[in-house]
């Protein structure tokens, strides 16, 4: 497995790395806001849903970097804006050296091919009224690209390559399960030889049996191809075996970045903390002593996010400080490199629930009502 | 926009595919390939459809009225009867000293199978095969220009979106706001005096391309709105997204991506459409603002037909039992179209 952790070292805030050590993907204070109509039926002012607000992250070539949060949080957003999909709001995106924040179709096209999506939904994201083979070929055909042996050739071996039987390129979507489908998607994003991908909950909507194959499959892709990936996944467990590196969001921010290995044993947020009291313990010793870390309350809305720190309407730890100043996102000296936080009191799993643990009810009460009054009108 | 996983297929698919995720077809080369070529969405579509009697049915009875309609010339030269000549006036002992038809059941005979017109003694089986040809033909160049145009400002407004889509939106609200049959008879004569000064007869092909413009120019909204509806809820899938993120262009996504899942709606209003239009047309010329003579038509034969109804029952009943028929077998076909193509909604 390719190891390449790209961080650079942890005082913060890195200027953006240059030349030897210079990252495929380099994603600069990303924003991204959805105006929407606000309530009232008089006077109807614009709103925005501050879907991504400020993310830097960068990927090396041929890592895998997992993006995690709760729903809702814009982890499809940030990924559609790397793939171009969406039009930044502000920040910048860097590919390769080259600033496609804002490039339009035809100066994207050079490099279009390189990027490449997988999507959540196995059912919506193959046209029902194409072949297996239309599908996977089309991409080549848009681009022009001609290979030896012909696209039909290709395209065999693409859906050799992901499991599937080759005679199949003439079936439709219809005839194939949802792990199959979703195999059909990953051929199709092979098919321009990409060297990131983007893959947006790729295993969400599949059977849990399935999940592994299909992680398994990326995995070897990844491993095989040198291709690198943007993971988005909305708990931890899938992410632990498949990205070097994982990026929490909470709210359109990223809360804690870290290598795997230090962010599953030294996580350092509170919101961190309620995501991996979610995962399953796979280390039989440890189970059933585990301390966990439970989330309250709903997440506020990205309409209008709570004062300084996101997180604080939800957090066990929260002081008076949380709510007038944001905490940046900045490394730290007990931790690796490249471990960073933006929290004002981080510390281990164990202060987390202590501190959980000995919250007063009004507080939680509190914190309920919070996450309920954040909403506009 | 939530991502949830939508578990409900697309229309068209049938929901659960012979394979499931058994771990050893998810292990992928496994199982045998039978049968490689996939069934389209179309093809399942059409075995529903010879399935569904009364499809099939109605189908042939409308399939017969457009042979009629086409073969006219031939019927003509089988039957030695054309729709102009005034055989009663030509031959005596056809019509009687105040023009109704000698022969029993308006002169129904061996010569005239379906009997004569009172007083103008033309041949009524050929005015009724020339009058379906007439309505008919009107009618499918109305639904031809009112599926493109409709189609291609649907989609243009559904995926563009922004000023264009409301632009179109507008349009379509307008028009649909208005009393069209109103509109029909009050629209027909001033499009026809921008051609023609009124002293003129206005000639026959100008009088059909009057009634085509009027009819169109309503018409398109409908399969407009249904489009732009469709487009609108389609554009958000992510094999759209897909094709973006793979270098398509607009163009691009539109006929190949879109259009393909399109042909279903557009294939079900066109067939309700075309009776509609064949209504339309007759209710036209009925009103006196459609063909005139001598040009046969189906609507004027039935308002003539209405007019000498206590004297001769026979000339009316003949052009209007094959319209109710007619009418009824393509609603009956529409409604077996759309079951076909869509049967999540035939309930
Ligand atoms: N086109 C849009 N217009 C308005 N709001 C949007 C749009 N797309 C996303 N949002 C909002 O932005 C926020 C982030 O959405 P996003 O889809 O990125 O979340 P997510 O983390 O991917 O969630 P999920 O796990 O549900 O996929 C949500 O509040 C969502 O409602
Ligand atoms: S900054 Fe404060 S509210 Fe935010 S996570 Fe840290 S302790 Fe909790
Ligand atoms: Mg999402």
């Amino acid at each position: 497995m390719t190891e390449t952790i790209s961080e650079t070292p942890a005082p913060a805030p890195d200027p953006a790395p240059k030349s030897p050590g210079e990252p495929l993907l380099d994603v600069r204070g990303l924003v991204k806001y959805f105006p929407v109509k606000g309530g009232g039926l008089v006077r109807r002012k614009m709103l925005n849903v501050r879907a991504v607000d400020g993310i830097d992250l960068s990927v090396a070539a041929g890592e895998s970097v997992g993006l995690v949060g709760e729903s809702g949080c814009g982890k499809s957003t940030t990924g559609r804006l790397i793939s171009r999909l969406l039009e930044p709001t502000g920040g910048t995106i860097h590919y390769d050296g080259n600033d496609i924040t804002h490039a339009t179709r035809k100066q994207i096209a050079p490099i279009r091919s390189q990027i490449q999506m997988i999507f959540q939904d196995p059912y919506s994201s193959l046209n029902p009224r194409q072949t297996v083979g239309t599908i996977v070929s089309s991409p080549m055909e848009v681009n022009g690209i001609d290979p030896e042996g012909g696209r039909k050739k290709r395209v065999q071996e693409l859906l050799e390559r992901v499991g599937l039987n080759p005679e199949h390129y003439n079936r439709f979507p219809h005839e194939f399960s949802g792990g199959q489908r979703q195999r059909i998607g990953i051929a199709r994003a092979l098919a321009l030889q990409p060297r990131l991908i983007v893959a947006d909950e790729p295993v969400s909507a599949l059977d849990v049996s399935i999940q592994a194959q299909v992680v398994n499959l990326l995995q070897g892709l990844q491993r095989d191809m040198g291709i690198a990936f943007v993971f988005i996944a909305h708990d931890l467990a899938v992410v632990r075996h498949f990205s070097q590196r994982v990026a929490v969001m909470y709210l359109g921010k990223i809360v804690e970045i870290a290598d795997r290995t230090s962010l599953y044993a030294n996580p350092h947020h509170p919101y961190t903390h309620t995501l991996l009291a979610a995962v399953p313990e796979t280390d039989p010793d440890k189970s059933g002593n585990r301390t966990r870390v439970h989330a309250f309350g709903d997440m506020p809305s990205p309409i209008n996010p709570p004062s300084g720190c996101r997180f604080r309407t939800r957090c066990p730890k929260a002081q008076d400080v949380c709510a007038n100043e944001e905490p940046p996102l900045i490394g730290i000296d007990t931790l690796l490199a490249g471990h960073r936080v933006a929290c004002h009191f981080p510390g281990p799993l164990e202060a987390t629930a202590k501190a959980e643990e000995s919250m007063p009810e009004e507080r939680i009460e509190a914190a309920l009502e919070a996450g309920i009054t954040t909403d506009p009108e | 926009m939530t991502m949830q996983p939508q578990l409900v297929p697309e229309a068209g698919g049938s929901p659960n595919p012979g394979t499931p995720d058994s771990p050893l077809s998810e292990a992928g080369v496994a199982a045998a390939p039978q049968e490689v070529v996939g069934r389209s969405p179309g093809q399942l579509a059409w075995r529903r459809f010879r399935k569904d009697r009364s499809g099939v049915i109605s189908a042939s009875i409308v399939i017969f009225f457009f042979l009629i309609a086409f073969a006219a010339p031939l019927i003509e030269k089988l039957y030695g009867k054309d729709p102009y000549t005034r055989y009663g006036q030509i031959h005596p002992g056809l019509l009687n000293e105040v023009g109704a038809p000698i022969a029993p059941n308006g002169g129904i005979s061996g010569e005239h199978w379906f009997g004569i017109e009172p007083a103008v003694g033309r041949d009524v089986l050929m005015q009724l095969v020339y009058g379906i040809r007439t309505s008919l033909l009107l009618a499918v160049v109305v639904v031809i220009i009112v599926t493109v145009v409709g189609t291609i400002l649907g989609i243009t407004a559904g995926y563009l979106g922004g000023k264009v889509d409301y632009v179109i939106s507008r349009v379509i609200d307008t028009l649909l706001a208005m009393p069209s049959q109103l509109f029909f008879i009050a629209f027909t004569p001033i499009v026809l005096a921008l051609f023609v000064s009124e002293r003129e007869t206005t000639p026959t092909m100008l009088r059909a391309t009057a009634l085509i413009i009027v009819l169109s120019l309503f018409g398109w909204t409908r399969i407009a709105r249904i489009l732009r509806g469709q487009v609108l809820s389609m554009r958000e899938r992510e094999y759209i997204e897909a094709a973006k993120v793979s270098g398509a262009g607009s163009g691009r996504i539109i006929f190949k991506e879109l259009l393909p899942n399109l042909w279903t709606p557009i294939l079900i209003v066109a067939t309700l459409d075309l009776p509609t239009y064949v209504t339309t047309e007759a209710a036209l010329s009925f009103l006196g603002v459609g063909m005139t003579e001598p040009t046969p038509d189906w609507g004027r034969m039935i308002n003539k037909g209405f007019e000498g109804m206590q004297s001769d029952v026979t000339y009316l009943a003949f052009p209007a039992i094959a319209m109710v028929i007619f009418v009824l077998a393509f609603n009956l076909l529409g409604d077996s179209v759309r079951d076909a193509l869509d049967p999540k909604s035939n309930r």
